[in-house]
């Protein structure tokens, strides 16, 4: 025992008074810190344009750190790395669907999410059938989703559809309509996972795979189940930004790697898995683009940027894991 | 290999002397004040219901928690240290410690994990000195084991590791063993390789060293207790010499009344229906029938029930008329959620029955848990509270809660009564009783020789095969014990 200040018995508190405790409250507090701190150096001004693009910019790194939480929930070594493929085959192959015609935008969307169910069932018939571990099974295939997409595109840069560009870009009520989209994907992962007997089957077998088994839960099924979505999500992604951005680019999913990852974590999910914080990963959303963006302002070079983001991330996280815990 | 005394000092003074200790954890009084002297040479049995105390005290006794009130000190030293200093203490005063929960390193090798608490090892060449070490500690204490020193330890059966946990705390070591700790060491063990536990367990008191010993299955606690402290919801209620007791008396002084001769009188009324299973390695099982699997453990026994589950369910599929549950005896491997409640830890094979098809039905969850909390007797005042919280025999408690609340009809059990306290085990045993009385099968898993008494028929394991099939009156613990040994005994 090398702490025998803390009894093996504890009994945790769980009275909801205690907003403290709830491990997702950090990356709110860091986000609102951020944006406190950008403000503070622009006197205010430009509070309500700088909550828009924040929202805008987390909703996409949002809707990809749900399904890479749902991933990361499965347990240990589960992990997709073929999120940023995924979007750039999915926004590429809608892009070209539409051609830039507006009555197209549902058949586009409809390929999107068709390329994001193919990735996944691709991605988990290696890891079920060939039994390869996930981060290689998603990482090989993230090279065949990209190559599909360099073949597809062909360097032509497709403008989205008129009214879809639009959409993207408008909001109701100052939220953003993708911020829209992003919250009601979160509010549906966390109805699904606090609420629905398909999450508790998720949480089980993040916590012990072959207990859950013995206990009648379809594991592979479930398994599936959250590879696939995580893909789908991935593609909703790629085509929401793709129309915001412009057109499908070929790196347009690069930074998503680590992004989706580092959401879940500083989020409050237990990266051990069985443990997931749907409500943190739109905190953490928020912070990674405001940090940034408080850095920019105080004029910091790239460098010291850098530096920052991971000095302030680790903080964060060791503020959020709980003393005592072991994952 | 004794290693249990170099007294040289002759002290008069106990070895351990607890003086009202208390321990809380939050809210909940694990011991209210317990007062408690231990010498040289003795043999305690502690006994109680799952929840008592009991591991409570051991952990204070050993120094792995610090009381909350009261005063604990080692060898008539006088106290008032932190918790480190106890633990530091307990070591050197040459107290271990043998647990319910395994402690080994399952990727470690037998000789490896023995090395482990060695502090005297030298750099060269240690993995010979201690493999030849672990293999003498357990030749002593076990004669005729299997157990090879490069074993991976997570490809031993329960009872293999149970054995080598124990062999490793016996061991010699910089401070000799005085005191040993021996929390239900004989739970995952067969009936005869306890009985070489037992016998080794007197002959280190007799060499002068002191035991305590753990233990719900009370003829092996008159085996060798020199005297016996009873416990009962955090407080020693009985602390007197074996001699003054009987079994009926220790069971009243610990306050549970078992029924006798019930489940008999009932076995007698239910009449085998049509075959339900049967597998390729020869097990089968018909309606209304309690089939017991015996034999040595590590035979099989757990493999055979393994892999008929999971060949009769679907990885899948998930389904609201399961055929086949499961009860876990490897609590931490197969059954624990360790990071939720009680309440979801009982509820997660039932989930999809009474659901609607997406949502938990959280109401009847509730439900469903309270009944059980009151039909099994889960002690715990919160089921929302952490599953770890739960004693090891209550966490067993909820694991069968979690199979029996299913209407699958047929229930798998894999040595599930492991830690579970006497008065429990009878009404589980009753319980059993009654739901195949109403149109259940159960196969089960005992290494111990009452359960298997149970049975409406029974398959022996030895080597991974079915040795013999024992029916009705042939279900004695004499057919058993030859159809385990087979042959091998009369050579040796």
């Amino acid at each position: 025992m090398s702490d025998p200040t803390t009894p093996v018995l504890t009994r945790q508190t769980r009275n909801p008074v205690s907003l403290f405790k709830k491990p997702w409250i950090w990356a709110y507090v860091a986000a609102g810190a951020a944006f406190l701190g950008t403000m503070a150096i622009s006197g205010g001004q430009g509070a309500g344009s700088l909550f828009y693009t924040a929202m805008t910019f987390a909703s996409f790194a949002a809707i990809v750190g749900v399904g890479q939480m749902l991933v990361i929930t499965l347990g240990p070594g589960n992990v997709d790395l073929s999120i940023p493929s995924s979007m750039t085959l999915a926004a590429t192959l809608a892009l070209k669907v539409m051609n830039s015609e507006p009555g197209m935008v549902l058949i586009g969307l409809a390929t999107a999410l068709l390329v994001g169910l193919g990735c996944g069932i691709f991605n988990f018939s290696l890891i079920i059938l060939l039994r390869i571990p996930p981060i290689i099974a998603t990482l090989s295939s993230s090279f065949i989703f990209q190559s599909l997409a360099i073949w597809s595109n062909r360097g032509l840069r497709i403008k989205p559809p008129e009214s879809m560009s639009q959409f993207v870009t408008g909001g109701v009520l100052g939220i953003p309509n993708v911020a829209l989209v992003g919250i009601a994907i979160a509010m549906a992962a966390w109805v699904a996972l606090e609420r629905g007997i398909a999450g508790r089957w998720i949480l089980a077998i993040g916590q012990n795979m072959r207990a859950a088994s013995f206990s009648g839960v379809p594991v592979n099924t479930v398994r599936f189940a959250v590879y696939v979505s995580c893909a789908v999500l991935a593609s909703i992604a790629g085509f929401l930004l793709a129309n915001f951005s412009g057109g499908a680019a070929l790196n347009m999913g690069a930074e998503y790697m680590l992004m989706s990852i580092a959401v879940v974590v500083i989020g409050g999910s237990s990266i051990g898995g069985g443990n997931s914080n749907v409500p943190g990963i739109w905190g953490a959303s928020l912070f990674m683009f405001l940090v940034v963006s408080m850095l920019n302002s105080y004029g910091l070079g790239a460098g010291v940027r850098l530096i920052m983001t991971g000095i302030i991330i680790v903080a964060v996280v060791s503020l959020a894991s709980k003393p005592g815990e072991l994952r | 290999m004794n290693t249990a005394i170099s007294e040289t000092h002759a002290s008069t003074a106990p070895l351990v002397h607890l003086d009202a200790v208390q321990k809380h954890f939050g809210k909940l009084q694990a011991l209210k004040g317990a007062s408690l002297s231990i010498s040289a040479g003795e043999c305690l049995g502690l006994v109680g219901h799952n929840g008592a105390g009991k591991s409570t005290l051991v952990k204070i006794i050993n120094g792995r928690l610090p009381p909350t009130l009261g005063t604990i000190s080692y060898r008539g030293m006088s106290h008032s240290y932190t918790a480190d200093d106890n633990a530091e203490q307990a070591h050197t005063t040459g107290i271990r410690s043998v647990f319910q929960e395994l402690s080994l390193c399952p990727n470690l090798t037998v000789l490896e994990n023995y090395r482990v608490p060695f502090r005297d090892m030298p750099r060269r060449s240690w993995r010979r000195v201690a493999g030849a070490r672990v293999m003498q500690s357990l030749d002593t204490i076990f004669p005729g084991h299997a157990i090879q020193a490069r074993d991976t330890v997570e490809n031993l059966s329960i009872a293999e590791r149970q054995m080598v946990e124990i062999a490793i705390a016996f061991s010699s070591r910089t401070h000799p063993a005085r005191l040993m700790i021996l929390d239900e060491p004989t739970s995952s063990l067969d009936a005869a390789i306890a009985r070489q536990l037992l016998d080794y367990i007197k002959t280190f008191c007799r060499a002068g060293g002191s035991v305590i010993f753990i233990s719900h299955m009370l003829g092996e606690i008159f085996d060798v207790a020199s005297r016996i402290i009873v416990m009962k919801d955090g407080l020693i209620t009985d602390d007197r010499p074996t001699a003054d007791f009987n079994r009926q008396s220790l069971v009243d002084a610990m306050g549970h009344v078992i029924p006798e001769g019930e489940a008999v009188a009932q076995s007698g009324t239910r009449i085998p229906g049509e075959r339900v299973l049967s597998t390729d390695s020869g097990l089968n099982a018909r309606k209304h029938e309690i089939v017991g699997l015996a034999g040595l453990a590590g035979h099989g026994q757990t493999r055979a029930l393994a892999s008929f589950y999971l060949e009769s369910t679907s990885r899948w599929q998930g389904s609201r008329n399961s055929r086949v549950v499961f009860v876990a005896g490897d609590r931490a491997r197969d059954g624990l959620m360790p990071l939720w409640s009680i309440l979801q830890n009982l509820s997660l094979k039932t989930l999809i029955e009474f659901g609607t098809r997406f949502f938990i039905d959280r109401q009847q969850e509730q439900q469903l848990a309270a009944d059980w909390k009151q039909k099994i007797g889960i002690r715990t005042d919160d089921l929302d509270s952490p599953i770890l919280s739960l004693s090891g025999g209550n966490q067993q408690k909820v694991l069968f809660a979690r199979a029996l609340a299913s209407s699958a009809p047929i229930v798998v059990m894999d040595d599930p009564m492991r830690g579970v306290d006497v008065g429990t085990k009878k009404d589980v045993y009753a319980m059993i009783q009654q739901e195949a009385a109403k149109g259940r099968t159960f196969l089960w898993y005992s290494t111990e020789t009452d359960e298997i008494l149970e049975c409406d028929r029974v398959f022996v394991f030895r080597d991974g095969q079915i040795s013999a099939e024992l029916i009705g009156d042939d279900i004695t613990e004499e057919n058993i014990l030859t159809a385990s040994f087979g042959m091998k005994e009369n050579a040796a």
